[in-house]
């Protein structure tokens, strides 16, 4: 009976049904779609939002302290209306070059050794360690370097061990990841053809690696360690527990010092007024300072893939 | 068939209807907490209070309000830190019911007609390493340690060894009692370590035998050792006394007198109850 009843209706109303259908149908896709818009357009209204939010806190103290007077200006003494940054910009900028000095060729290294020597067993490994490395929060490091490198360096190097070289250190130890990745990634994304070349002209292994993988791969790393760097200078925690924080020029490497990001973190707890306003200046910096480094990345990473396809 | 295909549009619609009835309970939950706070002064005290300011008094906020809490289960308080001149800003502006202060006001706050409370004396002792021969340090002696005039613990009586200055950051409040009591004005030299929080501190010094640093009195315990200043022990006897000269009030303040349960709660402070709980975590009863 039911059936039957059923087998009617649908031949009396089949093309209406089926045109239903797929009307319900379409929209019901277009519904998703516009969900997964709406979604999209939150995360990029955030990014909006936060960036509006720092550069108009920060935009009217850097005008007032005039932006020459506070990147220079070596002054900090923020509750008797002193705002300069400037030890505090070459702070982050020596202990990120120190960080990358040993962080780099080591870096480099391993990631050679892993993409081309080490048999593919050792290299799953030693990618997965890396991972771990990686997966550390940087409290930890800090802790680590507090602990265990600030005490050595004090020991056996002099001064009191809170330092630039403490700082560089564990800086160092926390881009290796990054530049390992990066830089393996890109060596063993050399096409074939290459390697099998060089080595058919008669190179040794280590003369294919180091006149033709290497170049073919330079654009790679050098993101690499363009990304290791911005990562470098935004890190926070573990710098301020391991540098000591004064604001002033670091004359040795035995000597304490204070980056960008120290200074915002150590000051927001009790900052009022034109100090706070001084603090998100600070993050200005430092946020046109790291959208520049991954400007830059992206350019790199271009050239060499307009080089590639040449 | 039409089931199957629609089965997204139906979660998504599903999705929708459960959004919609959590914003309607908790529409509903925030009424209620409007309409019990209005209920402060029956005899069954109700409502929600919120202290915001100085994190040298937060944890002893925290401490007391969890007890005041167990008293009168009607109530809640919010317990918020941001320094003591946010929770000075925050009285004034209304934004919370009693702001905490770990330093004396300062006169263009005091004219913004503020109630103080004291809850609370803390000491500011100066320590070192327990390995550190030197026990007794004059006044003097800091305020010239910290301007970076004596460098080295021979200098003081103590074993060769150039001294590791460990201070707190600007706008700290126990710096700022420090400067005011110690420092007499001048500037603290710039070359010296700075440590955003009294635990920091503390691990410094613990951790360096040439290192001085100064911290809240409550924090003291055996890795550290507080030094005697012109003689006299850093403890609670000498600092209700006033012959140990560092130390700062901890400062409940509210707009105009404390009324309905920002009054109840400043009087269980100030009860014998609250004032044990105050010498248990670590700081001195005033009174």
């Amino acid at each position: 009976m039911m059936e039957k009843l059923n087998t009617m209706v649908s031949t009396s109303s089949c093309s209406i049904l089926a045109e239903t259908q797929k009307r319900f149908k379409l929209s019901g896709e277009q519904f998703i779609e516009k969900i997964l818009m709406l979604c999209a357009a939150i995360s990029i209204l955030a990014i909006l939002l936060i960036t509006l939010f720092i550069f108009s806190r920060g935009i009217p103290v850097i005008l007032k302290t005039g932006l020459g007077n506070f990147l220079l200006n070596l002054e900090w003494a923020p509750t008797s209306g002193n705002f300069g940054i400037g030890a505090m910009f070459v702070g982050s900028l020596v202990v990120t070059f120190t960080a990358l000095l040993w962080a780099v060729p080591l870096g480099l290294m391993t990631s050679i050794f892993m993409a081309e020597i080490a048999p593919p067993r050792i290299d799953k490994i030693l990618g997965s360690l890396l991972e771990l490395l990686a997966g550390i929060p940087s409290v930890v490091y800090g802790f680590f370097g507090l602990i265990v490198i600030v005490p050595f360096i004090r020991e056996y190097l002099g001064g009191n061990g809170l330092s630039v070289l403490a700082g560089a250190i564990i800086l160092g130890i926390m881009i290796l990841p990054t530049i390992i990745n990066i830089s393996r990634d890109s060596i063993k994304a050399v096409p074939r053809e290459y390697k099998e070349g060089s080595l058919a002209l008669g190179a040794t292994h280590y003369q294919t690696i180091s006149r033709v993988l290497l170049p073919a791969a330079r654009s790679g790393i050098i993101t690499a360690i363009i990304l290791g760097m911005g990562r470098a200078i935004g890190e926070t925690m573990a710098v301020v527990m391991v540098t000591g924080n004064a604001a002033i020029l670091p004359g040795n490497i035995l000597s304490p010092v204070r980056t960008m990001t120290s200074n915002i973190v150590l000051e927001m707890g009790y900052a009022t007024g034109d100090h706070q306003a001084a603090l998100f200046a600070t993050g200005t910096v430092l946020f046109i300072l790291i959208v520049l480094l991954n400007f830059i990345a992206n350019l790199a990473s271009k050239a060499g893939r307009v080089n590639e396809s040449n | 068939m039409l089931s199957i295909k629609s089965k997204p549009v139906i979660i998504l619609i599903l999705l929708g209807a459960i959004m919609a009835a959590a914003f309607t309970v908790s529409g509903c939950g925030q009424q209620d907490a409007a309409n019990s706070s209005e209920k402060t002064d029956g005899a069954k005290l109700a409502g929600t209070l919120t202290i915001a300011g100085s994190t040298s008094v937060q944890p002893f906020s925290e401490v007391l309000a969890e007890k005041f809490m167990d008293n009168h289960p009607g109530v809640q308080i919010n317990v918020q830190g941001g320094g003591s001149s946010q929770g000075v800003a925050a009285v004034i502006s209304g934004a919370a019911d009693i702001g905490s202060s770990s330093r004396d006001l300062k006169p263009e706050e005091l004219e913004e007609n503020l109630i103080e409370t004291k809850l609370a004396l803390d000491g500011v002792a100066i320590a070192v390493h327990p390995s550190n021969p030197v026990t007794n340090l004059s006044m003097e002696d800091v305020k010239n340690i910290y301007l970076g005039n004596i460098t080295n613990w021979s200098e003081v009586g103590g074993k060769d060894g150039v001294i590791t200055v460990v201070s707190r950051e600007a706008g700290s409040g126990t710096r700022g009692a420090f400067e005011d009591i110690v420092m007499d004005k001048q500037e603290i030299a710039k070359e010296v370590i700075i440590q955003n929080s009294n635990g920091a501190v503390r691990t410094t010094v613990a951790g360096d035998k040439n290192a001085i640093g100064y911290l809240s009195l409550a924090m003291i315990d055996n890795q550290i050792k507080s030094l005697d200043i012109d003689g006299v022990k850093s403890n609670v006897d000498n600092i209700k006394a006033g012959t140990y000269k560092i130390s700062r009030p901890f400062l409940y303040l509210t707009k105009n007198q404390p009324e309905g349960l920002a009054k109840a709660y400043l009087d269980f402070v100030l009860s014998d109850e609250g004032q044990a709980i105050i010498v248990e975590e670590g700081a001195i009863s005033p009174q």
